[in-house]
């Protein structure tokens, strides 16, 4: 891999434009692209490499809409070519209907969300709302803390994404401006390295005149029923492909990505914090100021929210007594006003398994954008650390 | 006139009504492009046509598309076909819905971008899978269930609307007409970049007609100026293909059509001004922009018989 100083959005850019390359020798690649505001970067740079000849088998098409974006990926993919693309916020929602086409029809398409606050009103800054609107429908869903966690997931995005056990689409996630606008040292995998990484795409079912099939028409109930459990037991092989990945990574390029959650300081820790995205690493730096001071707190990394990765969370999180999570994202009127969508699930993941003497809180924080600061994770940590009972989200720092 | 290759395309046993104007389309293209085709189709009845999966009646490959977004899944798909030298029709087919309602922007995107593929549109002028709701392309005087007592806005100019885009080929084909049809078909397989064909498709239940009349009142309606016939190359070459000096009574059109039954004596007369102003102006356009060099040239290999 090769260092350089880059924002998410170049970097996501980059990495498609060689992940889509390194399928040359197969049927190619396209993208179908559409700007908006932070994720433009990432569209600009794939047609930019492109027409600098960085792909010898693609092509780009600059459409009018989002809706046409994943409209033109799902027309490559359906040919067998490897195939992503790039949106955000109230984009994303334009382009809805193709994002859950995309997954209904079982194909491996990569997306880069850049998340941001859902509008009108407009606000343009970081906010979870869009991608999670996306998450019942097939698509696997991984949250990146920083731009190399972004890189490293296209490439094994498309390796899963591709595998036939899975053939389901991925939605990578960066902050809105906090990543995709930010410059920090990112590894790139070179054409060589994501040729040798990626197998060249084989869609089973690809539209071929030998074997004519309709797919997408009409279909009775209890053929959709059929469809959909397969679906469900494509997301539950998630986990095995993921290994697979970190392993094939690991060989290669003498790193392993992370699981799909993560503990830090968890072990013997009374308290967790439980965090996704950026907020990851702002809690990681109060969880080591607090452990200064003797506070037995840790922090738990949701890297991966779909599939959940329910049995490794739990695994975690079992010495814990109280567990905290902070969520940029909202779910308005959820069951007992926790309105935090990671709690909502991690509350019932806990339950579950039978976990009902742990205390489990739910904090909103950074809606609209806002920032996260040290100190408003350090009030949430003393929160929890009083904490007798737990009650409604808090949304804090308002 | 004998079809060499009928049903191509699409296989007898479907779920069409008889009569349906759009299983004569998917005929007749199959005759001018035999099997070598791929279909991307959104909500409209030629993606119920086949029935349910796993069968199909389509013996070409065929993706169902969202409704707005049949020509940008098949430029998709011709994109990846052409970057692995596969030389195969790639037809994105949809109805006046997905043509002149809800698919428009993505249409004129993909003709903008002058996008490798053909577009049918097979215009029944009514939305017809959802039981007969007005669209753009309803007629004026047309009885809908969202216009009960007869369109009063008139019909919107589709094929204006893509020449304007100066797509290399529009043009409008007729059921009625098979020779034309297959001919306009043809040519479109020749062109390079974003092909228009325009058909307007009888349908039963909708135009409240009996089976057997479809063909006649495709004739009818070129025979009356409701729908010329003419191919327009690069905006600028204007070929009317079938010459019509004197026009058919237009009640003759309109009369076994149920749909028009409780249009007044006035909405007629509106109906019939505006078919007559529409087919004066594709006159005048002929005279001003008339066929040159390109149409020469697909002349010599396809002539009008």
């Amino acid at each position: 891999m090769i260092k350089e100083l880059c924002t998410a959005n170049y970097a996501g850019g980059y990495t498609f434009t060689v992940c889509g390359n390194a399928n040359r020798k197969g049927r190619g690649c396209g993208s179908g692209i559409y700007p908006i505001t932070p994720q433009t970067e990432v569209v600009e740079t794939v047609v930019q490499l492109l027409e600098q000849g960085k792909v010898e088998k693609g092509r780009v098409f600059a459409v009018e809409s989002e809706h046409s974006a994943m409209a033109a990926c799902i027309g490559v993919s359906l040919e067998g070519a490897r195939s992503f693309t790039a949106t955000s916020s109230n984009g994303a929602l334009y382009m809805a209907e193709n994002i859950v086409n995309a997954s209904l029809f079982r194909l491996p398409i990569v997306m880069q969300i850049v998340n941001r606050t859902l509008g009108p009103e407009w606000n343009i800054w970081a906010e979870q709302g869009e991608s999670l609107l996306f998450r019942d429908w097939g698509w696997i869903q991984i949250y990146c803390e920083d731009n190399q966690e972004l890189v490293d997931h296209i490439l094994m995005g498309f390796y899963i994404s591709e595998n036939h056990k899975v053939m389901l689409p991925t939605m990578l996630c960066v902050d809105a401006f906090i990543l995709s606008h930010t410059m920090m040292p990112v590894l790139l995998p070179t054409q060589e390295e994501a040729d040798e990484y990626l197998p060249l795409l084989d869609l089973p079912h690809r539209l071929r005149n030998d074997d004519p099939v309709t797919i997408g028409g009409l279909s009775y109930p209890r053929v959709t029923f059929a469809h959909r459990h397969d679906m469900k037991v494509a997301m539950e092989s998630v986990f095995d492909v993921y290994s697979e990945a970190q392993d094939k990574f690991e060989k290669m390029f003498n790193r392993r990505p992370e699981d799909p959650v993560t503990g830090y300081m968890h072990e013997d820790a009374d308290i967790l914090l439980v965090t996704s995205s950026t907020i990851t690493s702002t809690a990681r730096n109060t969880i080591n100021e607090m452990r200064e001071k003797g506070v037995k707190i840790g922090l738990i990394k949701i890297k991966m929210y779909r599939p959940f990765p329910t049995d490794l969370f739990i695994k975690l999180t079992e010495n814990a007594e109280k567990i905290g999570v902070i969520d940029r994202n909202t779910s308005l009127g959820a069951p007992g006003n926790v309105e935090g969508i990671f709690c909502q699930d991690i509350l019932y993941a806990l339950y579950k398994n039978g976990i009902k003497d742990k205390l489990v809180q739910s904090y909103l924080l950074g809606i609209g954008g806002l920032d996260v600061t040290p100190e408003l994770i350090r009030e949430v940590a003393d929160d929890l650390t009083k904490r007798k009972k737990s009650e409604s989200s808090i949304w804090k720092g308002m | 006139m004998p079809l060499e290759n009928f049903s191509n395309i699409l296989r007898s046993k479907n779920t069409n009504c008889a009569g349906c104007g759009m299983s004569i389309v998917h005929n007749l293209i199959g005759d001018a492009l035999g099997n070598n085709v791929k279909m991307a189709i959104p909500a409209c009845c030629a993606i119920v046509a086949p029935h349910s999966f796993p069968h199909t009646s389509y013996k070409v490959p065929v993706a169902a598309t969202t409704f707005a977004s049949s020509s940008v899944v098949a430029a998709g798909m011709k994109a990846i076909q052409s970057l692995n030298n596969e030389n195969i029709n790639t037809i994105a087919f949809a109805g006046d819905g997905g043509t002149f309602d809800i698919g428009m922007a993505t249409l004129s995107g993909c003709a903008e971008r002058n996008e490798d593929i053909i577009y049918v549109c097979y215009d029944n002028e009514v939305y017809g899978n959802t039981g007969a709701q007005r669209s753009s392309a309803t007629p004026v005087c047309a009885v809908t269930t969202t216009t009960p007592t007869g369109k009063k806005e008139s019909k919107k100019d589709i094929m204006s609307i893509l020449i304007q885009h100066n797509i290399p080929y529009a043009a409008t084909l007729s059921i009625g007409h098979p020779e034309d049809f297959i001919r306009k078909v043809k040519i479109a397989q020749e062109v390079k970049g974003f092909r228009f064909l325009y058909v307007l498709s009888p349908c039963i239940p909708n135009w409240k007609i009996e089976p057997a009349l479809s063909i006649k009142l495709a004739r009818l309606a070129v025979q009356t100026g409701v729908f010329p016939l003419y191919e327009v190359f690069n905006r600028n070459e204007y070929h009317i293909t079938e010459k019509t000096d004197e026009l058919v009574p237009i009640e003759e059109y309109l009369d076994p059509q149920k749909r028009f039954a409780r249009a007044s004596k006035e909405s007629i007369e509106e109906f019939k001004n505006q078919v007559l102003g529409n087919w004066n102006r594709i006159r005048k356009m002929a005279e001003t922009f008339p066929p040159g060099e390109i149409t020469e040239k697909y002349l010599e290999r396809f002539p009008v018989n």
